[in-house]
């Protein structure tokens, strides 16, 4: 029917607490064209990492669809990776064999020592050549957040899904790791789904910005971002990002209740 | 750097003999308020074949307990980390259980199972040691970070695979904390046994039989005996931690 990878049609759904339903999502849009990268950005709490586990099929929404590559989501399904915050790599296992557990569930053509190869291309691939063979707690925040992301693209998912994946980091890491995103796309192409709260983040890595109202979440305005060239972190002090950042400022302020909500434009 | 881990605790121990010399020469205690290290190996001299005898009684009824309450408290420990509703359930009971003081409980599991002296050992060893390791267990599984499931269960993997990859390996050195903290719980449940009910085996009837003859350089002995049993034990379960839980330390 559509070309979306991935489509949200008008999802509702509610948490049930003692004090009775919680509305977190309250008439939800969003498609992604394959290839795509949207960022979502919102105020806290505003249910983005709801959005995020019904997208990954890790719970199902009371009302609406979640589409993915033309088909209904209605359980977990190995064309997804993710990544979170906290970048859990399991302390037992090496950098290498922690980048290579989704192998151990999805099912794969890869031989063993393909699976190895690709694990190594994918930790050059974001500067960890040489830390194969660390441990987790031997790496540094950010080393870890790499190796996180190598891990959530090993089996080659169709969807990449980060959950705020840069939010734990340092200004200046989390600028080299927004290069590393645009280096890891280039060469592995995925269609991305980001929940952030740095809109910087957002108009840097994403061709597309949904900002969500606050709870219970719609989609309350749209931002593209057009794309040419190989982005360059220059580009975000420019007076066109710098307009785009106040625009989106202002929509998360009205998301808040802080500002009216007259000008409104989805 | 092996041998001064050895050297060390090695060091520590004779010092540690020493002192308990001099404590006893510099108040000039006799023997029957306490005996000095001294007095030790002609007790051992005299009953060695009791100390190995008796000796291996209270280990194999020991480990067999804690085995058996590994086992027990592993399972219960799975329960309870897994379902809030089992949690909630089990706790009060376990925990009610864990405070009645096991010396009470010797004497009616040794009217209950008259005569089966094995059994019972084993049984008040088991029931006293199995408690930390059902609960570092549980609390191991029920404080298991969300992202660390969606990690797996993302790609379609089944709670078994969730379990054998990231539960069990991420609660092995709780599990280890807890065990070691059961071995000598483990001990201490043997020798009530042995102590409590005599029955003529085990360290703690060796101890008794001490008693009874007026022997206090032998009721030394046995304690001694018993605190090596005790740090073999240990350094066993230090050594299974090494091997599977090694990655903990930092």
């Amino acid at each position: 029917m559509t070309d979306w990878l991935i489509d949200i049609k008008d999802v509702h759904h509610a948490y049930a607490t003692d004090a009775g339903p919680l509305p977190v999502l309250n008439g939800l849009n969003a498609s992604v064209p394959e290839g795509g990268f949207v960022a979502v950005v919102g105020p806290s709490g505003c249910g983005k990492s709801t959005l995020t586990r019904l997208i990954a099929g890790l719970m199902k929404p009371d009302t609406g669809e979640v589409w993915l590559h033309g088909e209904r989501v209605k359980s977990p399904r190995s064309t997804v990776g993710m990544a979170f915050q906290n970048p859990v790599l399991l302390e037992w296992r090496t950098i290498l064999k922690n980048v290579m557990l989704p192998l151990e569930i999805v099912p794969t053509k890869m031989t063993k020592a393909q699976q190895e190869e690709r694990a190594r291309h994918l930790l050059d691939l974001v500067g960890l050549k040489g830390f194969e063979d660390k441990r987790p707690s031997e790496l540094s925040g950010g080393m870890r957040q790499r190796a996180s992301l190598c891990r959530s693209l090993i089996h080659k998912p169709e969807v990449l899904i980060l959950d705020e994946p840069f939010g734990a980091l340092d200004a200046f890491t989390r600028e080299d790791l927004w290069q590393t995103m645009h280096a890891l796309k280039a060469e592995e192409p995925f269609t991305g789904v980001l929940i952030t709260h740095d809109l910087r983040e957002a108009i840097f890595l994403a061709d597309q910005v949904v900002v969500l109202s606050g709870r219970p979440a719609r989609t309350q305005y749209v931002m593209d971002i057009p794309r040419d060239g190989a982005p360059k972190i220059d580009d975000l002090y420019t007076a066109e990002a710098a307009d785009r950042l106040n625009i989106l400022r202002h929509q998360i302020e009205i998301a808040q209740g802080r500002a009216p909500a007259e000008d409104t434009v989805a | 750097m092996t041998l001064k881990k050895i050297a060390v605790p090695l060091l520590a121990m004779i010092v540690f003999l020493i002192l308990w010399e001099l404590l006893v020469w510099a108040n000039g205690w006799p023997n029957y308020i306490m005996a000095s290290p001294s007095d030790l190996p002609a007790a051992y001299a005299r009953f060695w074949e009791l100390f190995i005898v008796m000796g291996w009684q209270t280990l194999w009824r020991t480990v067999v307990g804690l085995l058996i309450a590994i086992a027990f408290g592993v399972a219960v420990g799975m329960i309870m980390g897994f379902s809030r509703t089992m949690r909630d359930a089990l706790y009060p009971l376990l925990v009610g259980f864990n405070a009645i003081p096991k010396a009470t409980v010797v004497p009616i599991v040794a009217l209950l199972f008259v005569g089966a002296h094995d059994f019972n050992t084993i049984l008040i060893a088991f029931m006293i040691s199995f408690f930390p390791i059902a609960v570092s267990v549980s609390i191991g599984l029920s404080t298991l970070e969300p992202e660390y499931r969606d990690i797996l269960r993302s790609l379609g993997a089944s709670q078994a695979t969730i379990f054998w990859k990231i539960a069990l390996p991420k609660t092995l050195p709780e599990f280890f904390g807890a065990l070691k903290v059961s071995v000598t719980l483990a001990f201490i449940g043997t020798n009530l046994m042995e102590i409590v009910s005599p029955h003529g085996r085990g360290l703690g009837a060796l101890f008794d039989s001490g008693k009874t003859n007026s022997d206090y350089p032998l009721m030394f002995a046995v304690l001694i005996a018993l605190a090596f049993l005790g740090i073999v034990l240990y350094y066993v379960v230090v050594a299974l931690e090494k091997i599977f839980a090694g990655w903990a330390e930092r």
